[in-house]
This record gives C-alpha cells, sequence and structure tokens, in this order.
C-alpha cells in the first residue's frame, strides 16, 4: 500500500510552492483559468468541499436518479449517470468522498439543456458517489455506495 | 495539439443528444512510472459544448474523470445539418475544438 498522505504532503508542497513563484513574478498559471475552481477541485474531503460552496449537505431527493455499478471492477473506469425531474435545475456536481480530491467534474446547464449527464471516473477505493443539483438556486442531493475491486488511481 | 475527439450528435423528438469521446491523459499528478517518479497532472479541466454558437453544456473537470474522457448530455432543439462544437482546455493550456453535424436518429 502507497502512502497517500506522504504522496498528498508532496503534491501540495510542491504546488505552494509553485504558486509562490508565480505570485513572485506577479504571474499566474495558465491553470488558473477564471471558469476553473483550483480551490474547490483540491477539496479534500466532502465537509471542505461544502464549506468552499458555502453549503450544508443537503436532503436526499427522490428527484434524482443516480446511476452507477453497484461493484466496479475497474476503479479507472466508473460509469456514472445522473437525471433529474427537478425544475429549473441549472449545475450538477459530482464527488466521490473518498477520492484524493473529492470534487470530480461539474457541469453548469445553460436554459434548454437537460438535467442529464453519463460520464467516467476514477474511484480509488469503494467510496460513495455523491451529486448535487441545483435547482431554482437550491440544492438536492443523491448518493450511491460503489464497490470498487481494483483501485484506479494506478502506481 | 489533442487528438481529435469522436462526436455524435442526433436529434430525435426534438432533444439533441450529444455524445463525446475525447482522446487524453487524464493524469492525477499522484500516480508513479515505473522509476518511481511521480507523473506530472495533466488533465482536462474546461469542456465547453456549443450549438449553433450558443452554449449549451458548461463542464469542469478534476483529476478524477477517467482517462479519455467520455460525456453524454442533451440539450432542447438542433436540427439535421446544423453544427455542434465541443472544446475542451487542459491544465498545461492545451486547447482543442472539433464540430459536428447533427443527424436525425432513427
Amino acid at each position: 500500500m502507497v502512502n497517500l498522505e506522504r504522496r498528498q504532503a508532496l503534491k501540495t508542497g510542491g504546488a505552494l510552492g509553485l504558486w509562490g513563484v508565480f505570485a513572485s513574478l506577479g504571474l499566474m498559471p495558465s491553470f488558473a483559468h477564471a471558469e476553473w475552481n483550483k480551490t474547490l477541485f483540491s477539496a479534500k474531503s466532502m465537509n471542505e468541499a461544502l464549506d468552499l460552496i458555502g453549503a450544508v449537505l443537503p436532503e436526499t431527493s427522490g428527484d434524482i436518479q443516480l446511476n452507477v455499478p453497484e461493484i466496479a471492477e475497474n476503479g479507472a473506469v466508473v460509469p456514472i449517470s445522473v437525471s433529474s425531474s427537478l425544475p429549473n435545475a441549472t449545475q450538477i456536481m459530482v464527488f466521490v468522498d473518498k477520492n484524493p480530491n473529492v470534487l470530480a467534474a461539474n457541469f453548469n446547464l445553460p436554459a434548454g439543456t437537460e438535467t442529464f449527464v453519463t460520464t467516467r471516473v476514477k474511484m480509488g477505493q469503494t467510496a460513495t458517489v455523491i451529486v448535487l443539483v441545483k435547482a431554482d438556486g437550491k440544492l438536492y442531493r443523491a448518493a450511491k455506495e460503489v464497490k470498487v475491486t481494483q483501485g484506479g488511481c494506478g502506481g | 495539439m489533442g487528438s481529435p475527439m469522436k462526436i455524435r450528435a442526433a436529434v430525435k423528438d426534438g432533444i439533441t443528444e450529444v455524445k463525446i469521446l475525447m482522446g487524453h491523459a487524464m493524469e492525477t499528478g499522484l500516480r508513479k512510472d515505473a522509476a518511481g517518479a511521480l507523473v506530472p497532472a495533466w488533465f482536462i479541466t474546461e469542456v465547453t459544448a456549443k450549438h449553433q454558437g450558443k452554449v449549451v453544456l458548461e463542464a469542469q473537470f478534476g483529476t478524477a474523470v477517467s482517462k479519455d474522457p467520455y460525456l453524454v448530455f442533451r440539450f432542447k432543439g438542433g436540427a439535421k445539418g446544423e453544427k455542434v462544437s465541443v472544446s475542451w482546455l487542459d491544465n498545461k493550456g492545451d486547447t482543442r475544438s472539433d464540430e459536428v453535424e447533427i443527424t436525425e436518429k432513427v
């Protein structure tokens, strides 16, 4: 078993160092694009992510359909499909609660786009896939556990 | 320049379904190579899809999206022959844009 904490510390340290260098030069690194929320995508836990969003974990909603496999033999490719009948949905967020960075993807839905998305994510271990849907400005949740028999973090 | 995306856009009953397969390593930055060195993070951060120039989906990806990202979404409207374009941006500043014509799903 690899030492995740050590790897994380190395990664965080490296990233902070880089930010320091860029900050001292007055430059913005290319990945600091306005649309991509680096802080949120770096959140290490659901609590941290929710704090950054400024929300408490919402109640589960029966109006969100979350389709994930019960068992994923390959954690590198776990299919996820989300759909919802909630009116005026504008955003879908997909989290994996045990991943090093919990937020996997965010989708902004302009008016006229269906509340539906299918994608594939990596899961390092058995974990819960948590989906938050924002509709009429309010967050709703759906969650399902996926048992991972082979982790998807490689290495 | 990334490799070309595979995109299919098909309209049925007034709803266009778009399926996208992007070619990208999606390195997390946590994986080690055979020599034990960390492979630097390299992943798509943003995806934008447009129909006739109007944005129909904006996605932001973290490192947890699988290698060669697959994405399906649907929007109201769309007609045979109209254009759907998809572009992505990765954390190294590389971009890729591709475009297809909507077909009719039978």
